[in-house]
């Protein structure tokens, strides 16, 4: 009877420790990163031109040009964490990286749960499809077969906007969508500008081209909810960056385009 | 960190339609899947050399490769050769021969212990091949196995999960676009675990039931 009250108890109090260091940790990311001399950064490995695999087996691109340099002016080693689309939002929020560096865009529902840094690279979602079928705007989508990424900014505006004829037909990352729609399952792909360029570039059987915008959606960094100190820090390395030119130089680099204008 | 079961049980419906869908392809697949096992199970034991020679390669290729590999095959290779399948088609087909090339295997096992002299017993009273395969051979053989394929037909319908990562709208592919949209993973990841769970309880029980009742008696 002793024994287990005495389990029992310990196992409590242990269990409320838990729950009440949790709360402790807001804020503290970048005294964690400068005392642990290292920043892990979530980018992408398998969106040309913001972050692919090089023939070196190592990652490179406008996000992981712009992830690198991060680190350096934080003065900290870089650990570049390969993330996909769906996953994330939830490695920041589990801690498993402290910065999103990819293709991240900013909406409403993300800002719930995701501070973002000023914008760094331009980017733009649109509908593709083969020269044959005519998509002048949103009712012309009607009844057709779309392969989208889930969870990402296409996804969410073709839910709100589209006809709800359109079969909407998600897929976990831009490979396996880029395969739907390469392989004709879905007669038109909603994605961003690089991957469909690189998508059509190489299936010139298909014929597809460009058919209708859905957003302009710059790339912003993404920063764990109440890490203000080091959401600033980023926002000044940013804006040096803009200001000195370096991110246009890293913009002509990688996607043969400059910045523009960015928002802030 | 507080877990908010509300926003992710408001989608209801969707993840009722999800739920409806995995037990529509686990309801179409088990069987489809277990005839054609003991198709293959016949056929390499009783079958011409060819035959067996065909229905061993199949076996061992879909054993020896991952599920979702099959999967993608199906629905991402096949146009390629012209077959084009919808989602949910592709589902099927690969769940079927998946669960045909592992309930070969289990079907085997149960037809190749059967005393030999239960089929000399059939025989003797001029029974014809057919009846001693389904009659005297197969039930009991069925019965000896029926633990065995009963956890390969829920491997296969907990395998159904990997068929949303080709947009068919399953309950994990219900709990995945949930979570992306509301950003709460944890819980509509426990929702959907409970769901499988339970999903799969039932089905046990549905299938030890079915199976003395319809199939080998007692």
């Amino acid at each position: 009877m002793k024994f287990k009250f005495a389990t029992a108890l310990t196992g409590l109090l242990a269990g409320l420790a838990l729950l009440t260091s949790a709360s402790v940790q807001a804020d503290n990311s970048l005294t964690a990163i400068t005392a642990k001399k290292s920043i892990s950064l979530g980018i992408p490995t398998d969106f040309p031109p913001y972050g692919f695999i090089g023939t070196d087996f190592k990652p490179q691109g406008m996000d992981v040009a712009v992830a690198q340099l991060i680190a350096d002016k934080l003065g900290v080693k870089a650990e570049l964490t390969p993330v996909s689309t769906p996953n994330r939002i939830p490695y920041l929020q589990t801690r498993k990286i402290d910065l999103i560096v990819s293709a991240l865009g900013k909406n409403e529902e993300r800002a719930k749960v995701v501070d973002f840094t000023i914008a760094y690279a331009p980017f733009y979602q649109a509908v593709f499809g083969p020269k044959a079928l005519s998509i002048k705007n949103y009712q012309d989508l009607a009844g057709k077969t779309i392969a989208v990424t889930r969870g990402t900014i296409q996804d969410d505006i073709l839910q709100q906007v589209a006809p709800p004829t359109l079969k909407i037909q998600r897929f976990e990352d831009d490979n396996s969508t880029v395969a739907a729609f390469v392989s004709q399952q879905t007669q038109l792909l909603a994605t961003g500008a690089a991957v469909a360029g690189v998508a059509i570039q190489k299936n010139p059987q298909i014929q597809a081209e460009y058919k209708l915008l859905l957003k302009d959606s710059p790339n912003f960094i993404g920063v764990r909810k109440g890490e203000t100190a080091l959401l600033d820090k980023v926002n000044e390395i940013l804006r040096q960056a803009k200001a000195d030119g370096t991110l246009n130089a890293y913009a002509q680099r990688w996607l043969g385009r400059g910045t523009g204008v960015l928002p802030e | 960190m507080s877990l908010d079961f509300i926003v992710v049980l408001g989608q209801w419906p969707m993840l009722l339609k999800g739920l409806a869908l995995t037990c529509l392809l686990t309801a179409i697949s088990a069987p489809v899947g277990t005839c054609l096992g003991i198709a293959c199970a016949w056929s390499r034991v009783h079958g011409a050399t060819w035959l067996r020679a065909m229905v061993g390669t199949y076996v061992e290729i879909i054993r020896n490769t991952p599920f979702i590999i099959q999967l993608f095959f199906i629905f991402f290779g096949l146009p390629a050769m012209g077959i084009k399948l919808s989602a949910e088609t592709a589902s099927i087909l690969a769940m079927v021969l998946n669960l045909g090339a592992y309930a070969c295997e289990i079907v085997r096992a149960g037809i190749e212990t059967t005393h030999p002299g239960q089929i000399e017993a059939a025989q003797s009273l001029a029974l014809n091949r057919w009846q001693i395969f389904t009659r005297v051979v197969l039930p009991p053989s069925l019965a000896r196995v029926w633990p065995a394929l009963v956890s390969q037909i829920i491997i296969v319908m907990l395998g159904s999960a990997v068929c949303g990562q080709i947009s068919t709208e399953e309950i994990s592919y219900a709990a995945n676009l949930i979570a992306s949209r509301t950003f709460r993973s944890m819980e509509s990841y426990i929702i959907v675990t409970l769901a499988y769970l339970g999903l799969a309880v039932a089905l046990r029980q549905a299938l030890n039931w079915a199976g003395p009742r319809f199939i080998f008696g007692r």
